[in-house]
């Protein structure tokens, strides 16, 4: 506890500015309802009024309140993103360290797949696959999923790759382990440092995909509130000079910067460089 | 000079097995689909007669390798089928589209490129400057903002006022002029989102080189810092600069269907965006591999060209 203290204290400014952003939209999140001042889906009043005292930002195209939405927008989509990213991760490392740690034809098979799939551009890809198995949350998150997790792959046996051949995995192997156990307890925490900082950077390239989904009007559907709908749909205002429409794009730019900023901070800590 | 060609007709050849593979998985995609296409599409008030006449459409009756030869076939001669949707010939709805999309892709790399090169040697030639940190911030931030962000602060700022327009209908009458100033905000919203990536990675590559032996020695010798930059570090630098503006060009393939689509500009991404949403598959595919034939092109020609700047990387084999 107190070693983690003495990190976090030795943090600069732009990783602080960005763990306090980050946790600001996890309260958000996770305290919705309560902060709120209105219900997720109610409508309360006309279309596009002004910011007043009431509706604190105005209403959007329906008269739905901005504030709550931008709020639920919060849970619904890192949320989703966060979900999404996890599962890349779990999909793609299982896979990536089982390549690296059985090699031969398996890591032949699954790295050509990887291979082939990454040469195709990955919102191209997602929108082909989405038209196919038809646009859903579900199918978007599982769509997401499998196409990062070709990236997770690409640096989890790259990762893995240097591990498998130190003394102390032969060793492992000649006790006896078994290759569940040689990859959960001897190479998995060895790896552990880069996948963490690649999460960060996953969860990013994620939330952009989700947002510019759900902003071409493929993503999440409404009345679900989500931050790239609520973009597409209050488009209109900004031409007219209102900025209401830029505050969930700016949402989500922020939260970006955020996590840039955390794992810049913790890849510099990773690779060992000092000031 | 003959090694210089074997590596390209190598580089070739293997681009042309990408793109033989990512045909098969495109059009393969669709057989991985549990169940039946056609009621899937159609949905369940379909009458039988309608689900036999869309599996004819389409051909459903075939076997799948039958029917992707045919595709192929009909690809390599420019004929992509038919739309589901409304039954035109896809060539037809592509051809004018496709060529909008590479004046606009092909415009933002007119800026950005030069824009790049120039403000990352700046950054290199100044570096830890307050310049150089500036620049380091806005480029950061440039990079985790969505396109959509971008073009909307653009809108906000510059075509409220009437400075330019914040629909690009561009129409093939219009004077190339015309074109230039009504597609000018799209083109910049690409610009701004490719441009950080490509000045970090120039600055870096520059950087990477002042600490080597015959730089040192150049400075040693009395040669200002801008002739060492330009004459010394930039030709060994080529190959990674070459490398990342390729990436960036392949990124702006991406990044030009949600900025079409913000524009009302009338490409390709466009068309692709409204035909997931109506679930016309075939135009999609069509979409589909003509993103990924460009993509794959211009990581090919970014491979050879990178090759080509280092004497080492050609007569080694």
């Amino acid at each position: 506890m107190n070693q983690f203290r003495k990190t976090l204290r030795s943090a600069p400014p732009s990783a602080w500015f960005g763990m306090l952003v980050i946790a600001i939209y996890v309260l958000a999140s996770i305290f919705a309802p309560w902060i709120a001042p209105f219900g997720e889906r109610e409508v309360v009043g006309a279309e596009y009024l002004p910011w007043d005292d009431t509706y604190l930002l105005g209403t959007d195209n329906l008269g739905r309140d901005m504030l709550t939405r931008l709020i639920y927008g919060a849970r619904n989509t890192v949320g989703i993103a966060f979900l999404t990213t996890a599962l890349a991760f779990l999909l793609g490392s299982v896979t990536g360290l089982l390549a690296a740690t059985v090699g031969g034809w398996l890591d032949q098979l699954l790295s050509r797949t990887v291979d082939v799939l990454m040469a195709i551009p990955a919102l191209i890809f997602a929108l082909l696959l989405l038209t196919i198995v038809g646009t859903s949350i579900t199918n978007m998150i599982l769509v997401i999923a499998v196409i990062d997790s070709t990236r997770v792959f690409r640096l989890a046996r790259a990762v893995a790759m240097n591990i498998v051949v130190m003394d102390y995995i032969e060793a492992a192997k000649l006790r006896g382990e078994g290759l569940w156990r040689l990859i959960t307890r001897e190479i998995l925490p060895n790896a552990m440092a880069p996948l963490v900082a690649e999460f960060g950077l996953r969860f990013c390239f994620v939330f952009l995909m989700i947002s510019a989904l759900s902003f071409l009007g493929l993503g999440i559907q409404p009345p679900t509130a989500d931050w790239g709908s609520m973009v597409r749909d209050n488009a209109t205002l900004i031409t007219f000079g209102d900025i209401t429409p830029l505050l969930p794009a700016g949402a989500i730019a922020l939260l970006t910067v955020a996590v840039n900023f955390v794992v810049d901070w913790m890849l510099h800590r990773a690779s060992g460089l000092k000031e | 000079m003959n090694s210089i060609w074997t590596m390209i007709a190598q580089r070739l050849g293997f681009g042309l097995v990408t793109l033989f593979v990512i045909s098969l998985l495109i059009f393969g995609a669709l057989e991985l689909l549990p169940g039946d296409l056609a009621e899937e599409i159609l949905g369940q008030s379909a009458t039988p007669e309608t689900v036999a006449a869309f599996r004819r459409e389409l051909g459903l009756d075939q076997p799948g390798y039958l029917r992707y030869l045919d595709w192929l076939g009909g690809v390599l001669q420019g004929d992509f089928g038919n739309s589901l949707a409304n039954q035109r010939p896809i060539s037809e709805l592509i051809a004018g589209r496709l060529g909008n999309t590479l004046f606009l892709a092909l415009y933002a790399a007119a800026i950005a490129v030069p824009l790049a090169l120039t403000l990352g040697i700046l950054a290199a030639l100044f570096r830890n400057s307050l310049y150089d940190r500036a620049v380091n911030v806005f480029t950061l931030s440039s990079i985790s903002f969505p396109e959509f962000f971008v073009a909307y602060i653009l809108i906000f700022f510059l075509a409220q006022s009437g400075a330019f327009p914040s629909i690009s209908n561009i129409s093939p009458e219009m004077s190339l002029g015309d074109k230039i100033y009504r597609t000018f905000l799209p083109a910049l919203t690409l610009t701004l989102v490719v441009t950080a990536h490509m000045m970090r990675m120039t600055r870096a590559a520059i950087i990477n080189l002042l600490a080597s032996p015959y730089i040192e020695m150049a400075r040693l010798k009395g040669v200002p810092p801008r002739q060492i930059i330009l004459h010394h570090a930039l030709p060994n630098a080529l190959a990674p600069i070459i490398n990342v503006i390729a990436l960036n060009l392949a990124y702006l393939i991406t990044g030009v269907v949600v900025v079409e689509v913000v524009f009302v500009y009338p490409g390709l991404g466009q068309l692709m965006v409204d035909s997931v949403a109506k679930r016309d598959i075939t135009v999609v595919q069509a979409a589909s591999l003509i993103f990924a034939a460009a993509y794959v092109l211009l990581n090919l020609t970014a491979d050879v060209l990178s090759t080509l700047s280092n004497p080492r990387l050609i007569h080694r084999n």
